[in-house]
């Protein structure tokens, strides 16, 4: 080493970051996909993927993830209510991009109660439904690490990001009316850092790193679940969409549906599915009218709702196969 | 913690009993997780409700709150029954094969000498036989009837499992499991360490709690090895530090005792503290207490302090009583028999139990001072705040001086943890608008109160006269000066006593540590205990070197830890009697001919031989105590125990209430109530997302966990037809309080001596300061009595009653 400061891409949470500025290791040139962008060229090297592993088997539901969360991005969550359970916010929102969600189960194997705890955010899909069903161009981007983020500037807040969402993630700011939800701290990670929520966790319940190493990690929990009893320890990484960025150690991973609802088999919306086969010159056209139609009635008018009709209208825009991302060779960035 | 956070993670099991680390230690609780994931640890939880920590648990078994006593010795039983014992261990290390006393016994609930009128016990049989030698008298054999091990026997007989389910509620087959766990820690090579916290500490019997547990690690050989230990893990950053330093009316710094009045001199205080060893041979280390008591008294009067005054013995106020606990403070406080009270830290008005007391105390209060960070419930105790603080604002005179403190992270200085580790932070940021250091508050109160001893005179003004002072700005002791006087320094040159014209240490400069320390006027130390860490090598708290030699979690060079920088209490034990590790693969020292070495700092001297020395080097006897002679007040053994509202009644005396030599104030008794009017048993406790009364005030926690609730199980929510979320009343005959319902099946009815026993759970985070939502808290409820030892509050265990109610403004 000549003494500066290498970036050297994904590093654990675990391990003491740089504390030196240096510079963000992806950006713009590393999109792999761009909302409502079909003629994205392609990327000129692949970044390695990265992971986030969330394993629930050593989580104790502190939420310091969430307090780390809502400090590092700077948002206000509501002070709410008790409304007979430990979930607080009650659900993911504008300004809470993840969230514990407590379940109470008693396993009818045993007879005894098992106090499930989920830390609920975005998976960052291989395939994200969200950045399919997007309308406006550039407002969800993927890049080749995996991370899907949210440009907010280019956000129309039509709420097709919702619909398109196979684990109902992102939601609507009633103050600007743009969409919000995890970003993998993507601003974090491009600088060396892990995601806030990792950095954070007590028990290392979050780690962050490679996909690769984050498999390989998960493999040893996972054995050491089946040493305790639970033959159904498994990895969650779900290949309706492609596998997923952030995953879970679950014990019971022959029914994820018992951790608050956690899709069993998540896979895009049929709706969306169509949206994404539409032919490249009509697509653009559409989106280009409908981005333009949104913002503008973003700034006259409050709500930025879609309307049957623009669902209708997506529906009939029915294509072929879309664009595959390009396959490059794995870079380690 | 006999132990180190860090150590947790070379054990082999963890028994999470009387706290909930994961709950209210979530940083400390990364060291199970670490044991679970690399060692492949199991973590037991035995709580009344199901809580964050048995989420993660291999094994959760409930268990009535107050009746641990019962369960540990149930196991202690099952144990010996077994044969589950580190029989090595237990004759060489403990009293096992000490005789003791014809006289001594145990029936009927209640140990020989019970005097139902004091209150109290004559402890006089609760001692062993002494031979003509002056050494107490042992059978190695065991085979002595009354030798420990046999009365020990004897006495947790009863303790069956079936008893131990008729008394705590756990059913049978799960204690027998935890019993079963934790028995295969007997054998050398596995090890238990046991966590615990206010569960166990805030009972009517809290030291007879921990002292259970205690006996039985012992018997498993777990004291004083990696991976195990009797582990307190302290609420607060700093609350080690706090009984460290003697913050307790009847201690000085270094757990030394403040004087009472039948010591009216220093040789009548030191004469019942030579502290002879009980064995031929053992290092008794209390014998140098006077050296730690003069150089504390040098440490206070400096030149003033001679050998011809006593050091000034004179000068430290005398107990009438054995304690001004806080109380008994609050006792007095009520009966209006204190004028001013300073409340540094501290927010009694939340913490205390029985809060329609504590506002009654405060309001016969001429001042009250307060010195906070936050805005506390106490400082604004004379404020309406409609039902969740309903005063009578008029009506109280108390003028309340509100001083604002920087916090922990506005300042300097050092906080022990629970690992006794003093570990030296600096200040990060400045402190917002008027808020000083609470050293500059004190100097300021100080240095005025002196002026006026030494314009008006006064009844006794010479120890404020005399106080060394010495300071470079006498307005504000730095903390590093305040740092170097915890350590001691040589007053004279200090000359080798074998060779008087070598100087060991110099005047003027600090001492190595307390070995250095003498009682001839020669060294002064704040705190003997401290001793080490600010010597002439520096800031020893302020190292931050985490280098960790084969991995054994000891960390020498992160910080000070006291004593002498040892991190494993008791660590001698670690080793057999020849000197050699238990556990190969857990050594921490071990003989090596000549000398102990090793990863740790030895808890013996050096070159003390293995068979000779005993590795309880602070017991008289060398070895640790099975059976605790009169130390204890409420039992040599601990014994079950009901608390004062319990929903039954003591299944071995029925006529017994709570522990029977806790003191009572007379007018508590009145507000104590019973399980036909009050059927369900309440608990207090806390939440991760909270800390304390401090976080309400901060947004982000507030929104994590935003409103005041009880827990209770879904039969008690169908018995008083409560829905979830719903309002509740909770009341007894000290207060009422209104929650939101969270009705769960973490709390489940326990079923306890022929009756199922409901269970409330009451958590402390709110009140009506702060950004959270306004609320109550358990004290409101909580009964005004002590612990028997140390009357730490009961606040763990008393009776309510409940019924659905309509939010609290509005009318039903």
């Amino acid at each position: 080493m000549s003494g500066s400061i290498v970036n050297a891409g994904p590093r654990t949470a675990v391990s003491n970051p740089p504390v030196q500025d240096m510079p963000s290791y992806f950006g713009e040139q590393d999109l792999v996909r761009r909302s409502a962008t079909p003629d994205l060229p392609p990327p000129a090297r692949q970044l390695t993927p990265v992971a986030k592993l969330i394993d629930v088997s050593k989580c104790i539901g502190c939420k310091a993830c969430q307090s780390a969360c809502v400090e590092w991005n700077d948002t206000t969550p509501a002070i709410g209510e008790n409304v007979g359970v430990y979930t607080n916010p009650h659900d993911l929102t504008e300004n809470m991009f993840t969230l514990m969600r407590f379940t109470e189960w008693v396993n009818p194997d045993t007879d005894n109660l098992e106090w499930l705890i989920r830390k609920d955010g975005c998976m960052h899909c291989a395939d994200p439904g969200c950045l399919k069903a997007c309308p406006a161009p550039g407002a969800i981007v993927q890049y080749t690490n995996g991370i899907v983020d949210f440009i907010h500037e280019n956000c129309i807040g039509c709420g097709y990001c919702v619909k398109g969402c196979p684990f109902n993630i992102p939601r609507i700011s009633k103050a600007d009316h743009r969409s919000y939800k995890c970003t993998l701290c993507s601003d974090r990670v491009a600088v060396g850092q892990g995601p806030a929520c990792a950095k954070a966790c007590p028990t290392q319940a979050i780690v962050f790193g490679t996909k690769e190493d984050m498999k390989r990690h998960a493999a040893g929990r996972i054995e050491d679940l089946k040493s305790r009893g639970f033959a159904h320890a498994g990895l969650y990484d779900p290949p309706g969409v492609g596998g997923t960025h952030v995953m879970y150690v679950l014990h019971h991973a022959d029914k994820p549906h018992i951790y608050a609802d956690l899709p069993d088999d998540p896979r895009i919306s049929p709706i969306v599915q169509t949206w994404k086969g539409l032919t490249k010159y009509v697509g653009l056209a559409a989106m280009g009218f409908m981005a333009v139609g949104s913002v503008i009635h973003g700034v006259f008018a409050r709500p930025n709702r879609v309307s049957s009709e623009d669902e209708e209208n997506a529906e009939k825009l029915v294509g072929t196969v879309a664009p595959q991302p390009p396959s490059q060779p794995e870079e380690r960035g | 913690m006999t132990n180190a956070w860090t150590d947790i993670k070379n054990t082999d099991l963890v028994v999470v009993m009387g706290g909930n680390a994961a709950e209210a230690h979530p940083c400390g609780f990364k060291w199970v997780t670490e044991a679970k994931a690399q060692r492949g640890a199991r973590l037991i939880v035995v709580d009344p409700r199901y809580t964050r920590t048995a989420s993660v648990a291999d094994f959760y078994a409930p268990i009535r709150q107050g009746s641990d006593i019962a369960f540990l010795l149930g196991v202690i039983r099952y144990c010996i029954e077994n044969d589950k014992v580190q029989w090595e261990y237990t004759k060489a290390f403990t009293n096992a094969s000490y005789i003791v006393k014809e006289g001594f016994g145990y029936s009927d609930g209640l140990f020989t000498g019970y005097d139902e009128e004091k209150r109290d016990y004559d402890r006089s049989s609760w001692d062993y036989v002494i031979g003509e030698d002056g050494f107490a008298v042992t059978d190695p054999t065991l085979q002595h009837p009354r030798c420990v091990w046999n009365l020990l026997k004897q006495h947790v007989a009863p303790y069956t499992p079936e008893m131990v389910e008729r008394i705590c509620g756990t059913p049978k087959d799960k204690f027998l499991q935890v019993a079963q766990m934790i028995s295969e820690c007997s054998t050398p090579t596995r090890t238990m360490t046991s966590m615990y916290a206010l569960g166990w500490t805030q009972h009517s019997h809290g030291a007879q709690n921990i002292r259970a547990m205690a006996m039985l690690q012992l018997i498993l050989g777990n004291i004083g090895v990696r991976g195990g230990g009797m582990n307190a893990l302290r609420g607060h950053s700093n609350i080690q530090g706090l009984t460290d330093l003697g913050l307790m009316s009847h201690l000085l710094p270094g757990y030394l005792n403040q004087p009472t009045e039948k010591e009216p001199d220093f040789e009548t205080y030191m004469k019942p503290r030579q502290f002879r060893p009980l064995r031929p041979g053992q290092t008794s280390y209390w014998q140098n207490y006077r050296k730690f008591m003069v150089s504390f008294q040098k440490a206070m009067w400096g030149e003033h302090a001679t050998a011809e005054n006593d050091w000034c013995y004179h000068y430290l106020s005398k107990l009438d009583v054995p304690a001004y606990d806080i109380l008994r403070m609050f006792e007095l406080m009520n009966q209006g028999r204190v004028n001013g009270y300073i409340c540094q830290g501290f927010n009694p008005l939340l913490a205390f139990p029985n809060r329609g007391k504590i506002t009654s105390a405060l309001s016969k209060l001429k001042f009250l001072i307060t010195m906070d960070p936050l805005e506390t419930e106490t400082s604004r105790f004379w404020e309406n705040h409609g039902e969740y603080n309903d005063v009578d604002t008029k009506g109280i005179q108390t003028e309340v001086f509100q001083l604002p403190t920087t916090c922990f992270a506005e300042e300097e200085g050092a906080l022990v943890n629970s690992g006794r580790w003093l570990q030296w932070h600096w200040q990060g940021g400045s402190p917002p608008g008027e808020a000083r250091h609470d050293t500059w508050i004190m100097a300021q109160i100080f240095l005025r109160m002196r002026e006026l001893y030494r314009k008006e005179g006064g009844a006794f003004p010479d120890p404020i006269l005399h106080l060394s002072w010495d300071y470079k700005d006498p307005h504000e002791p730095e903390p590093e000066e305040l740092a170097r006087e915890l350590n001691g320094r040589a007053l004279t040159d200090l000359r080798d006593p074998a060779d008087p014209n070598r100087v060991l240490v110099a005047a003027g400069r600090q001492v190595v540590n307390f070995s250095q320390l003498r009682d001839d006027g020669s060294t002064m130390c704040g705190c003997w205990i401290y001793s080490g860490c600010f010597n002439e090598a520096g800031n020893n708290m302020a190292r931050r070197d985490n280098h960790d030699p084969d991995n054994t979690g000891a960390y020498l060079n992160w910080t000070f830890a006291w004593p002498l920088n040892r991190r494993t209490l008791y660590n001698r034990a670690s080793a057999d009697l020849n000197g050699r590790p238990w556990d190969p693969s857990r050594k921490i020292i071990e003989w090596d001919g000549t000398r102990w070495t090793g990863y740790d700092v030895p808890d013996i001297a050096p070159t003390a031989k293995p068979q000779e020395v005993g590795p309880f080097i602070m017991n008289q006897e060398g070895v640790s105590r099975l059976f605790t002679r009169g130390l204890m007040r409420d039992g040599p053994f601990p014994a079950h125990m009901e608390p004062f509202e319990s929903p039954v009644q003591n299944v071995f005396n029925r006529k017994m209430r709570g522990n029977p030599v806790a003191r009572v104030f007379q007018s508590d008794v009145e507000t104590f109530g019973d399980a036909d009017e009050f059927p369900f048993a309440a608990t207090s406790y806390r939440l991760t997302e909270h800390f304390h009364y401090w976080t309400k005030h901060n947004r982000v926690n507030s929104a994590l966990q935003p409103e005041f609730f009880v827990e209770i199980s879904e039969e008690l929510a169908a018995l008083r037809q409560v829905a979830n979320g719903g309002w509740v009343r909770v009341w007894n005959k000290r207060g009422s309080i209104k929650a939101k319902a969270v009705v769960t099946k973490r709390i489940r009815p326990l079923h306890c001596d022929g009756k199922d026993v409901h269970v409330v759970g009451i958590p402390l985070h709110w009140g009506f300061t702060g950004s959270a939502k306004k609320g109550w808290g358990p004290n409101s409820l909580a009964a005004f009595v002590g612990d028997a030892n140390i009357e730490t509050p009961s606040s763990k265990a008393f009776l309510v009653n409940l019924e659905p109610t309509t939010a609290p403004g509005v009318q039903s």
